[in-house]
């Protein structure tokens, strides 16, 4: 009899538990829509008062209370672009040297070395870019990029702007520097599922290393090497504190990669704890929004991606 | 003819590989110069008074006391409040979540979490909590940090439970232990230390965290245990006096980096130590 109420009590106990567990991956659901609810909630104001318009207006008042997230967008799209252009070569090579290159012996610090550069706040990035990269980038970086780039036509107008130190170019230089461990343990993981076989068999063809990589490692791998350059994107788009920091805060139309301007993170970041109006602080929030739904987009892509890496190990690629 | 494009072939070779050590050099280049920067302004701007007194005024002396103790507390509270939820998530995940769309869906979003700028996070605790009540408050600033907890913690308690062959599994339903014994006794038991490092991972990730307070648990200038009330934090104190005129708050300001990194870091390693153990 006894037997038989520790059997009841057992298969309640199981039902709770699982039960329990089960309640806390909706919970982790439901905070995803409740994220996205929330949002669009606190930016209704702003979203009936301007639409979609919002997102192409460049004006940014809140004197006049007129607001276009169009500046911003485009300061996040600039800066996040630069540290791309930066980041991905670099961690392409640092995942290369890592997988291909390094003694054995050296790939366990370097590897830590790597995961370090990941593990600093971002605000200490902030602080670095502040006091000492900007300081060098305006006395010497930027008047040579205007002295000897800017006389190019058309691309050396991105260069030319004032040598303030502070700007898109020096916010795009450091989010490049943070995004540039994830990218790269990424890729350095992606590059790892590649069958030794099939190297060898290249390198017994007589390929170079190089020659490996291009033709073996990379087409195996590419999936798995744009899903970690998404992820990188989408670090690199929400990325805060290390950008308002360097960007510095102007609502001015950028006409060179110099100038000072700003993101959405950044605008938040600035804005938000001074906005009195209700309209301003709605038209923050639409701001939000959007970089929650592109950095959405980027990082769902990154992650079907890697995915799809994942189910095709083992077959031909 | 051959030997020529033989030549060629191993001059590329040679050119991409040395471009590929450079691109380690680099990495490491500003990894050695952000610390050396760290360490030189952080440790010559370290004093006793930093532990022991409060933010000053501007232009005043002082420390980060009052900072340091509100950083621990949220840190602790985000933390107590995240984990549970991550392991009970996690577990489903790596204990139920054969079948069925909640666990493939669950994990697809947790990923996307564990990356999403933290600002929108401190925007949404403002709009549901912060906004409501109508003050900042320590509590709202414990949440949102807690949020940034719950993905870190969900990965790896997954990761970890996967990690324990089936057969242990197997042989405790054998002995006709019911489902939660096994997990608890035996999957869970065997994978304790993977779970502490999610933890330790997740604790390092918060105490940086710098966005998600600015619209929740703001600052506050005066010493202060209310956790219903605006409560100042490193990040944050860090963030105003670093962009201050004054020379004093800027000293300040880096001995509170070097505090916060060293943490992290030390965190970091730990977490890794105790893996490696395992």
């Amino acid at each position: 009899m006894s037997d038989h109420a520790t059997m009841n009590n057992h298969r309640r106990n199981d039902v709770i538990f699982v039960y329990l567990t089960r309640a806390a991956a909706v919970l982790v659901l439901l905070l995803l829509g409740a994220i996205i609810g929330s949002l669009v909630y606190g930016s209704l104001p702003s979203l009936q008062k301007y639409g979609l318009s919002f997102i192409f207006n460049s004006a940014w008042n809140p004197v006049t209370e007129e607001f276009g997230a169009w500046r911003p967008i485009l300061g996040t799209l600039l800066t996040s672009g630069i540290a791309l252009l930066i980041g991905v070569p670099v961690s392409f090579g640092i995942a290369l040297f890592l997988t291909e290159l390094s003694p054995t012996w050296l790939r366990r610090p370097l590897g830590v070395a790597v995961e370090l550069l990941a593990g600093i706040p971002s605000i200490i990035y902030g602080m670095f870019g502040f006091f000492v990269l900007a300081p060098i980038l305006s006395e010497s970086v930027q008047p040579w990029l205007i002295e000897h780039v800017a006389s190019i036509p058309v691309f050396g107008q991105l260069f030319n702007g004032p040598p303030f130190g502070i700007g898109i170019f020096t916010a795009g230089l450091i989010l490049a520097i943070m995004v540039i461990p994830f990218m790269a343990s990424v890729m350095r993981d992606v590059f790892e599922v590649v069958p030794p076989m099939l190297k060898e068999s290249a390198y017994g063809l007589g390929a170079t290393t190089w020659e490996v990589v291009r033709n073996v490692v990379l087409p195996y791998t590419k999936t798995g090497v744009v899903g970690g350059i998404m992820l990188g994107l989408g670090r690199a788009l929400g990325e805060t504190m290390a950008v308002t920091f360097v960007i510095g805060n102007s609502y001015d139309s950028v006409d060179s990669l110099f100038h000072p301007g700003n993101s959405i993170a950044s605008s938040l970041a600035n804005e938000f704890n001074e906005a009195e109006k209700a309209m301003h602080l709605s038209s923050l929030i639409n701001l939000g929004l959007i970089l929650f739904v592109i950095t959405f987009i980027v990082l769902a892509l990154s992650k079907l991606l890697l995915l799809r890496l994942q189910q095709g190990e083992g077959k031909k690629s | 003819m051959n030997s020529s494009l033989y030549a060629r072939r191993r001059l590329v070779n040679y050119i991409n590989l040395s471009m590929a050590s450079l691109a380690m050099v680099f990495g490491l280049f500003w990894l050695g110069w952000i610390l050396w920067t760290l360490f030189a302004n952080g440790f010559s701007s370290l004093s006793v008074a930093v532990f022991t007194q409060n933010t000053p005024a501007p232009g005043s002396a002082g420390g980060l006391l009052n900072a340091i103790v509100g950083s621990l507390a949220m840190a602790v509270f985000g933390t107590l409040i995240g984990t549970p939820v991550g392991i009970l998530a996690g577990t489903y995940l790596a204990e139920f979540g054969q079948r069925g769309w909640l666990a493939p869906t669950t994990r697809f979003i947790n990923d996307i979490l564990l990356s999403a700028p933290s600002v929108v996070i401190g925007l949404f605790i403002y709009t549901v909590y912060v906004f409501q009540v109508h003050h900042y408050s320590a509590w709202a600033g414990s949440l949102a940090l807690a949020l940034i907890v719950i993905p870190v913690v969900l990965r790896t308690t997954e990761n970890m439970l996967k990690l324990v062959p089936n057969t242990m599994r197997e042989a405790a339903s054998a002995l006709g232990a019911p489902k939660w014994q096994v997990i608890m006794y035996v999957t869970m038991r065997s994978s304790k230390a993977g779970i502490l490092t999610g933890i330790l991972l997740a604790v390092a990730r918060i105490s940086g965290e710098t966005a998600p307070l600015l619209f929740t648990a703001l600052n506050n200038s005066n010493w202060s245990t209310n956790m219903n009330g605006p409560m100042a934090n490193l990040p944050y104190v860090i963030f105003q006096f670093a962009m201050s005129p004054y020379e004093d708050w800027k000293k300040l300001a880096w001995a509170g980096a070097l505090i916060i990194t060293l943490s992290v870091l030390t965190l970091n390693i730990l977490a890794r130590t105790l893996l490696k153990q395992k």
